[in-house]
């Protein structure tokens, strides 16, 4: 059974088709890599994965079940989260805070009108330990608005691992970072057990190609070429897509 | 995390000290009823912006038409008082009024967010203005319907200006404390992530929608609380209570003294009914003042006046230690530039 | 005339008003994503402005249009040297023009008494016309006929000119027409004082019929708001159905049930929130 299916996935904005009949099936504990230039639609396939916006027309399905109709914060409860290209972290809120939050939305605490949340020790003690992880332990208490692109880029990572996904959608997570904050991102990502299955966005060739089991080249909202690291890159329609020749 | 005896004493005292003070607040006022009554008042809309800020500042989403849910509360106490009703079953009917109110405005308004929802907002608010000033037979039209007295519950009359004072001061740190809990909470951390990043709380699995229903339906049981106080202090309710100045004027407390903050609705409260009052005796256009007072504050100190004043406060400091002679004063003024 | 045609006939004419004043608040709000609160006030203070014109003796079409410019220019004024400096803020710019409406309002209750004013209805626009055999007072058709006029020219404006087609673009897309170029700051001074302007001249137009009194700013800007949640933010065609819609349920209501004539204005606004948020003609925003 694949962990992550899509098939027939079309969507359109206005009069312009952005996703044009994509099928795609990641097997449990795969990492795959989408690549393709800009505008190629994978932000946009992984806005229709997560249920953030509804396709046209085909099916997303999650471990064999069909989740199309299915909201989108039911899907992080299955097991589905992500992170963001542009990030999207709570700015006002300690670094912290932030990763709490991730654990917060899958835990019937988050409705508890109650209880303080400060107190709640054992939810403290888990956000340090996936801060840990990541090695922003040190700076955990400090407001997010006080901490480096390179950080934010870390946390957004964080809150996605905070949420222990099976399928994790990893948004150009080396975008704008450092040579240094790369390696420790590469390093991280390294570090991501098998039993979970990863898809990620890339630009960067080489820090993703070395992660990558299998890539999927996506032009235009269609598929254009999908294998091995070796076929893809071999592959004439790659060159053609990006050298344009 | 233990945190030592000391700490908490002194945590604990300040909160103390100033219950203390309001407990005591008629005794500094002399027994004036004049003055007694004026603490009633800023207590008694200080409940009704503590309850539009759980909106406004914790949730993001600006009601104009909250006044509209208070005088509800204040006309169901009214139309079950004269049929025959007590007090106690009108003020529960009065509540119960109100949250379904709270959840029909909340199920309309949550249709849309931001602008979109303060229109709706006020949109739904002039309706409940329109009904109270046009449906004469049920509201009694423009004369409004008038209490014959206050309650007295377990035998102790409220007719009195303390009597009463003391009843909002208990309902107003109930409210307070209440609020504070709320907002430590997780829900209030849910609530507050709905404000700064609803896409992203959605993904994390968060119902943003049920969210904020849930903060509305809060928002209108403390309304309709502040429209019991309301209603109880006046004996008398009519059309302008729920007219669009009267949610602008609840808002402008909300603003004024810092959304998002405890303190800052309940400073915004006392500063705006004690304008009225001194606006009132010297002039008559306390609209004219309220309008200045919004631009005024909206172009100088967006953010409040509780941490606006801070701020100010801060660049000040800092404006007069760059000025004081002296190499502290030269190493300020480098760290600013 | 019969009861159900002198209220049709009212419902058309309460409908041109209406057109007159959210038309502005409808591109306004679709521009600059600004509840423009004050509208309203603009409409009364237009009003009251026109029957102290009228009061002096100044033929009533130059009245309207003194009323219309002076709104222009304070409209203008307005957005440029205070909302300008908010841009972006929603939240503070909505605040400020609900402080100017208050300001407005009592400055009128100073300046014009709490009594009602109702201007006489001009000499040559008064009586009635005959058509098809049953007699139509003059001055509610001519109403009706200058909305039509004037939502003929906004029309045109918006759909035909340069002009028209950089406020389209704006609506659509604020952040893209800046970047194509269109100076988008301009065209806000200029549709701001443009509804300022026709909000104005309705109020004018209205004076006669509907008389002016203090509460008339906030008891139209409600309806403005009713009409532009039925037809559509930044739509001109919303802004004339949901105006004669409004119209209608507003002057049917008001004479069978008198009582429950809000209510009777609430529900369809409830009907399209609840199926068609986006409003009749709006578009849906991603």
């Amino acid at each position: 059974m694949n962990a992550l299916t899509v098939t027939g996935l079309c969507k359109s904005f206005g009069g312009l088709r952005v996703m044009d009949g994509v099928d795609l099936s990641v097997s449990p504990g795969e990492r795959r890599l989408i690549i393709g230039p800009n505008g190629a639609g994978k932000t946009t396939l992984f806005n229709q994965i997560t249920g953030e916006i509804a396709p046209d027309s085909g099916t997303v399905g999650l471990f064999g079940r069909d989740i199309t109709r299915v909201a989108c914060r039911r899907r992080a409860h299955l097991g589905l989260a992500r992170t963001y290209q542009i990030i999207t972290l709570f700015p006002h809120d300690t670094i912290l805070h932030n990763v709490r939050l991730a654990f917060l939305g899958l835990s019937p605490l988050r409705w508890n009108p109650l209880a303080a949340l400060d107190r709640r020790q054992a939810l403290a003690e888990r956000a340090y330990a996936i801060l840990a992880r990541i090695g922003l332990d040190h700076i955990a208490e400090r407001p997010l608005a006080q901490t480096s692109y390179g950080e934010r880029r870390r946390v957004e990572i964080a809150m996605a691992l905070a949420q222990e996904p099976k399928v994790l959608l990893l948004d150009e997570p080396f975008a704008g970072l450092s040579i240094d904050e790369r390696g420790d991102v590469q390093k991280l990502l390294l570090s991501i057990p098998r039993d979970v299955t990863v898809v990620m966005i890339e630009h960067n060739m080489d820090v993703a190609l070395d992660f990558a089991d299998r890539i999927t080249l996506l032009h235009f909202g269609k598929v254009i070429v999908e294998g091995t690291r070796a076929e893809v890159v071999a592959d004439a329609r790659t060159r053609e897509v990006y050298l344009g020749t | 995390m233990i945190r030592p005896a000391s700490r908490i004493a002194s945590a604990a005292a300040a909160p103390a000290l100033v219950v203390v003070l309001l407990a005591t607040l008629p005794v500094w006022l002399g027994h004036h009823p004049y003055y007694v009554n004026i603490a009633s008042q800023i207590l008694l809309w200080a409940v009704a912006a503590l309850a539009l800020n759980v909106l406004v500042g914790y949730a993001g989403l600006v009601s104009l038409g909250h006044a509209a849910l208070l005088a509800m509360a204040g006309y169901t106490v009214g139309l079950l008082l004269q049929a025959g009703y007590g007090h106690l079953a009108a003020d529960l009917g009065a509540i119960a009024v109100t949250l379904a109110a709270s959840a029909v405005f909340a199920v309309l308004a949550l249709r849309s967010t931001g602008v979109g929802f303060l229109m709706i907002t006020l949109a739904l608010g002039q309706i409940v203005w329109g009904i109270a000033y046009r449906w004469a037979g049920l509201t009694n039209g423009d004369n409004g319907i008038s209490l014959a007295a206050r309650p007295a519950p377990f035998g102790l009359s409220l007719a009195g200006a303390e009597a009463f004072y003391y009843t909002a001061l208990l309902i107003f740190l109930m409210a307070l404390v209440s609020m504070r809990i709320l907002v430590r909470s997780p829900f209030g951390a849910s609530l507050a992530g709905t404000r700064d990043q609803p896409r992203r709380m959605t993904a994390l699995g968060f119902n943003v929608w049920l969210i904020r229903f849930l903060a509305f339906l809060a928002s209108g049981f403390w309304s309709g609380v502040a429209g019991l106080l309301y209603v109880y202090y006046h004996q008398f309710i009519a059309p302008p209570a729920a007219a669009l100045t009267a949610s602008a004027e609840i808002l402008l407390m909300v603003i004024s003294g810092g959304a998002a903050t405890l303190l800052g609705p309940i400073a915004g409260a006392a500063i705006v009914v004690i304008m009225k009052n001194v606006a009132s005796a010297y002039i008559e256009r306390w609209n004219l003042v309220l309008g200045v007072i919004f631009i005024l504050i909206i172009s100088f100190m967006p953010e409040g006046l509780v941490p606006g004043s801070v701020r100010l406060a801060r660049a000040a400091w800092v404006w007069l230690r760059a000025r004081l002679p002296g190499r502290e004063g030269r190493y300020t003024q480098e760290r600013i530039s | 005339m019969s009861l159900w045609l002198t209220l049709a006939v009212n419902s058309v004419a309460l409908g041109g008003l209406l057109f007159l004043l959210s038309s502005g608040f409808s591109l306004i709000f679709g521009l600059m994503r600004i509840p423009n609160l004050m509208h309203g006030s603009f409409f009364m203070l237009g009003a009251y402005l026109g029957v102290a014109l009228l009061a002096r003796g100044i033929n009533f079409w130059i009245a309207a249009l003194a009323s219309a410019a002076a709104m222009a220019l304070i409209g203008g004024l307005i957005e440029r040297v205070l909302l300008r400096r908010l841009e972006g803020q929603v939240l503070p710019q909505v605040l400020l023009t609900l402080g100017f409406a208050f300001i407005i309002a009592d400055v009128c209750l100073m300046l014009w008494t709490g009594d009602p004013w109702q201007p006489a209805t001009p000499d040559h626009l008064r009586g009635a016309v005959q058509v098809a055999g049953l007699y139509f007072p003059l001055y509610r058709l001519v109403v009706v006929a200058v909305a039509v006029a004037i939502a003929i020219a906004l029309w045109l404006l918006v759909d035909w000119t340069r002009l028209g087609a950089m406020i389209r673009a704006g609506v659509d897309d604020a952040p893209i027409a800046r970047v194509v170029g269109i100076r988008v700051s301009q065209l806000f001074t200029l549709v701001f004082a443009l509804g300022a302007a026709l909000a104005g001249f309705g109020g004018v137009m209205g004076a006669p019929y509907l008389s002016v009194y203090p509460g008339l700013d906030f008891e139209m800007l409600p309806l403005a708001l009713i009409v532009v949640i039925l037809g559509g933010v930044g739509s001109l065609l919303g802004a004339l159905v949901g105006s004669f819609l409004i119209g209608f349920l507003y002057n049917f209501g008001t004479a069978l049930l008198p009582d429950l004539a809000y209510v009777i204005l609430f529900l369809p606004m409830v009907l399209i929130l609840v199926l068609r948020p986006q409003g009749l003609f709006g578009k849906v925003t991603t």
